[in-house]
Formats: structure tokens, sequence, C-alpha cells
């Protein structure tokens, strides 16, 4: 399993053509108090850097973009009842969809952890 | 991802930097440009600190604000010609809250007016207090002074606990338990030179003190040095005033907001509603007397996603009015908003829908401030 990372701070696990998609601890430190989530529509169809979730923290809301173009085939339903997962747990517990990637070819567009700490750093 | 509802910076204007800037920023203090300063949105995060101010004490950095002075001869029917403040009434030390209006009645800014043995001392927004003070300057005949204290900090501590940690602190003519709720004077923190209202604006109990700038960074380490106290960031000043009920300008109120469709008419003193004379009294008045067609309410939402500025809210399809402030509320578990909505459909219990990105949120209207005030009178 391979971990990428987006310039949107989105993270996605890739096993086979599936992808689990989260916000990176950065993300969620940047966000602050996470007190709902927003998730989309099993079965729906995005491409990638659709806007697939809402996060919302207590002073703003923040769109979610997917990472890879796909169809969505999870959302995580910890997140209902405990939306502060994304704080304590995100690039773990904290997920929020999966994904079933429709081109894999995009993937070399994104980042590796290294990348993103570089990146995260120049910010 | 990306923060979608904030704006970002347009202009190239610096941004100002304020005398406890580095305070902040040793605190841990996550610092954003916020009415063209530089100012701590939040610490250790924003739940964990409107939490702590409810329960305990939280001290808020407030030098953003416009602190102006005026004085001199036929100082009150100078003002009461430019604010609908009965000034009569106003004793000295006493505070009160006002309204900056327009020649159409539109709210260019909210304020505190206090009564000082020199003067009047008017707390301004920070976003608008350029703005005010040309205002105030253009109406006010040029034998009244106006002085922008512009070398004072102002500090807010609010919480049940603020009381007892703040007594510890001062000296003063008369005890800190002299002042109740919108009363001032004149005390020593910390051997410096401070005047001290209890007032605020989160709901509790609590104080603002403006001090010279020079001492700011030692009176809020003497001042957070207090078991009751911490440093509160401008994230939670925002959540605790939705629930306490209270307008942020710019948002809330602005030059398209009447005080009547805002729900502020204690902000026009009895007085001036029948005798007039203040900048905006025609328009205000004739709304007064033939009623606003729309109300600033209170909307409870179910659920936990929450609504936000700009929202569109619907009676079944008929769209009824406007959010202008939304958030989740920390002390209640569940999101709530303000709302302009069309006074037919503005009476508590009234049930709506709003509209968040394409999503319809049940909402009741509800009565404010959300939370009780705890205000000591």
């Amino acid at each position: 399993m391979s971990r990428y990372f987006t310039e949107e701070h989105e993270w996605i696990d890739v096993d086979g053509t599936t992808g689990t998609v989260g916000i990176t601890d950065y993300a969620q430190g940047q966000l602050g108090d996470i007190t709902f989530v927003e998730l989309p529509d099993l079965g729906a169809s995005f491409a990638k850097g659709a806007s697939v979730a809402v996060v919302d923290s207590v002073k703003a809301a923040s769109d979610v973009y997917t990472p890879v173009s796909g169809t969505v085939s999870a959302a995580n339903p910890a997140l209902t009842d405990a939306p502060e997962l994304v704080n304590t747990d995100p690039e773990t517990g904290g997920w929020l969809f999966r994904i079933t990637l429709s081109d894999a070819a995009e993937l070399s567009s994104l980042m590796d952890e290294t990348a993103y700490q570089d990146f995260i750093k120049g910010l | 991802m990306s923060e979608s509802d904030i704006p970002s910076d347009e202009e190239a204007i610096p941004v100002g930097v304020l005398p406890l800037d580095a305070w902040h920023r040793a605190k841990g203090g996550r610092m954003v440009e916020f009415a063209g300063y530089w100012m701590p949105v939040q610490y250790e995060g924003i739940i964990a600190e409107h939490l702590w101010t409810r329960a305990h004490a939280g001290l808020f950095d407030v030098s953003h604000m416009g602190q102006l002075l005026i004085s001199g001869e036929g100082l009150d029917a100078a003002l009461e010609a430019v604010l609908p403040i009965d000034l009569a009434t106003l004793k000295l030390g006493a505070v009160r809250y006002s309204l900056l209006l327009d020649e159409s009645g539109g709210i260019l800014d909210d304020l505190m007016v206090s009564r000082w043995g020199g003067g009047l001392y008017l707390v301004v927004n920070g976003a608008t207090k350029w703005d005010d003070i040309g205002h105030l300057r253009e109406y006010l005949p040029d034998a009244i002074t106006l002085n922008h204290l512009d070398e004072r900090a102002l500090f807010a501590l609010q919480g049940p606990e603020a009381a007892s940690a703040l007594k510890r602190l001062v000296a003063g003519d008369y005890p800190l338990s002299a002042l109740t709720f919108m009363k001032g004077g004149r005390y020593t923190i910390g051997g410096v030179e401070a005047w001290i209202s209890r007032s605020g604006y989160t709901g509790e109990d609590g104080f603002e003190i403006s001090i010279p700038a020079d001492q700011a960074v030692a009176i809020a380490d003497l001042i957070c040095a207090q078991p009751e106290v911490k440093p509160i960031g401008l994230g939670a000043r925002d959540s605790l005033r939705l629930e306490a009920g209270l307008p942020l300008y710019g948002h809330d109120l602005t030059p398209e907001t009447d005080p009547v469709s805002a729900d502020l008419l204690f902000g026009i003193n009895k007085r001036r509603r029948t005798e007039g004379g203040f900048i905006g009294a025609d328009p205000v008045l004739a709304i007064l007397a033939k009623g606003a067609s729309t109300k600033r309410v209170g909307l409870v939402l179910e659920g936990r996603m929450a609504a936000r500025e700009g929202a569109l809210v619907f009676a079944g399809d008929v769209p009824v009015g406007r959010v202008c402030s939304g958030g989740f509320s920390p002390s209640l578990g569940h999101p709530i908003a303000m709302a302009y909505i069309d006074t037919d459909k503005a009476a508590p219990g009234t049930a709506l829908d709003i509209d968040m990105r394409g999503k319809r949120l049940s909402a009741t209207v509800g009565a404010m401030p959300f939370l009780p005030h705890r205000y000591v009178r």
C-alpha cells in the first residue's frame, strides 16, 4: 500500500484500485476544532480535484477535494457521531471516504510523504 | 482542501502590529489578519477556550478597537446631535451601548459610551474606527476635541471567575465590587493606571480594562498569572458572542441594516425616540412607527451542519431571509445562527429551512440570547 499527498492537504492510501482519503495532520491543525463532516453519497462519481466532502470547523467550512477520479465506495461512519476524530486521528481513524480509482495514472501527479513534508515546510 | 468561507487578503496595506503581538506568539497564538492587525484566532483551540471562558475566566486582547475621548464646551448637546443616546441620564462612570447611524438610518458602527470626569469615552470597532473618527469629526463642531487614545491598549477579562481574579490585582477609591454591569471607574492594576468597566462581549460577568500600551505586556502577564485566567483568541470571542446573541459589526450590522430591524432599539434611548434630533432620526423613527419588514432573530439548527453567513432561509419554498452569523455552539453542542427574517416569519417557534450548499437544514426561530446572560447588575 502506498500513501500520496496533494497540495490541498489530502492524503490517499492506495491498495489496488481502492483509495482511502483523509486530510493531513497539518490540515486539521490549521482548521481547528472540527464539528461536522459532510460525506459523499456512495456510488457517486467524481473527477480528480472535485469537491467531495466538507469539513466544518467552529470558524469555517472547508472543501475536501478528491486526489483522484473515481467512484465513492465507502464513507467513514464513525464521523457522524465523532467528527472530532479528524482532529485526534486525522491520518488513520479519521479517514473520510473510499474511492475506486478510474485512472491509476493520476497518482503520478501526487506527492509522496517526503515531498509533502517539504511542501508544508515551505508554507 | 480549502477554507472556502475565509476571504483572501486582497489589500496590500501593511498589517498593523499591536502591543501584545510577541506575547500572543510566545503563548502559541495562531495569528491572523483581523481589522487591519495581526491578532490571535486561537491558542489551544476554540472549543477549549470557549468552554474555559464560560467556566473560569478568559483574557481577550481587544487593542485593535478604537478608544476615543471627546471633550469640550457643549459636549452633550454636540454628541446627542450625532448619536441616539440620552446623555442627560448617563451619570459619571456609567457605560451605555449606542449606534453610529448614517443619514438614511443605516448602521455605521455600534459602540460604547462612558462618562469620564474629563469627557465622554467611546470604544468603537477596530475595522471601522478610522471611518468613525472621520464621521464624528465631520459632524461634531470645532469646539469639541476628539482624541484618539491610540497609546492605550484594551483588554477584556470575561467569565464567572473574572471578578475574583481581578479583585486581587486592583486598587482604587472604591472596591471592584462597587462596579455593577455597565459601570466603570478609575483603578490601578499592578500599579498601572487603568479605566475598568464591568462590561463585555461574551454574555458572562466580566470587565474591560484600558491601560497604557507600554504597560500591556506586564499587565497581560499579571492577569494571566492568576489561576482562573487563560488567554482566549478571536475564534472563541466570536462563538461566545454568538451564543450571547450579541451582534457583530460588518456581519449582523451593516449600513444596509437599521436599528429597528436589528432589534437594537435599546440603543436608541427613550427620549430620543420621541424627540429625534440625531443623524438618521427621521428614517429610523419612520420605520419604528410603521414596523420593520425584517427582524434579526436567532435560529436553532437541527443536526450538526452549521449555517454560515449569506445562507438563504426559507419557509417552505418561499425565501424569507438570510443568515448573517452562524456556527457551532460549543456550550449547547449544536449549530446556532442569527438571521434577518421577514417579520411575519420571525416569531419564536417558527419552523424554517436553511439552504446550505444545496442541503436543507431544519431550524427553529429561538429566543436570544441562546444562553442566559450572567451579568452582575
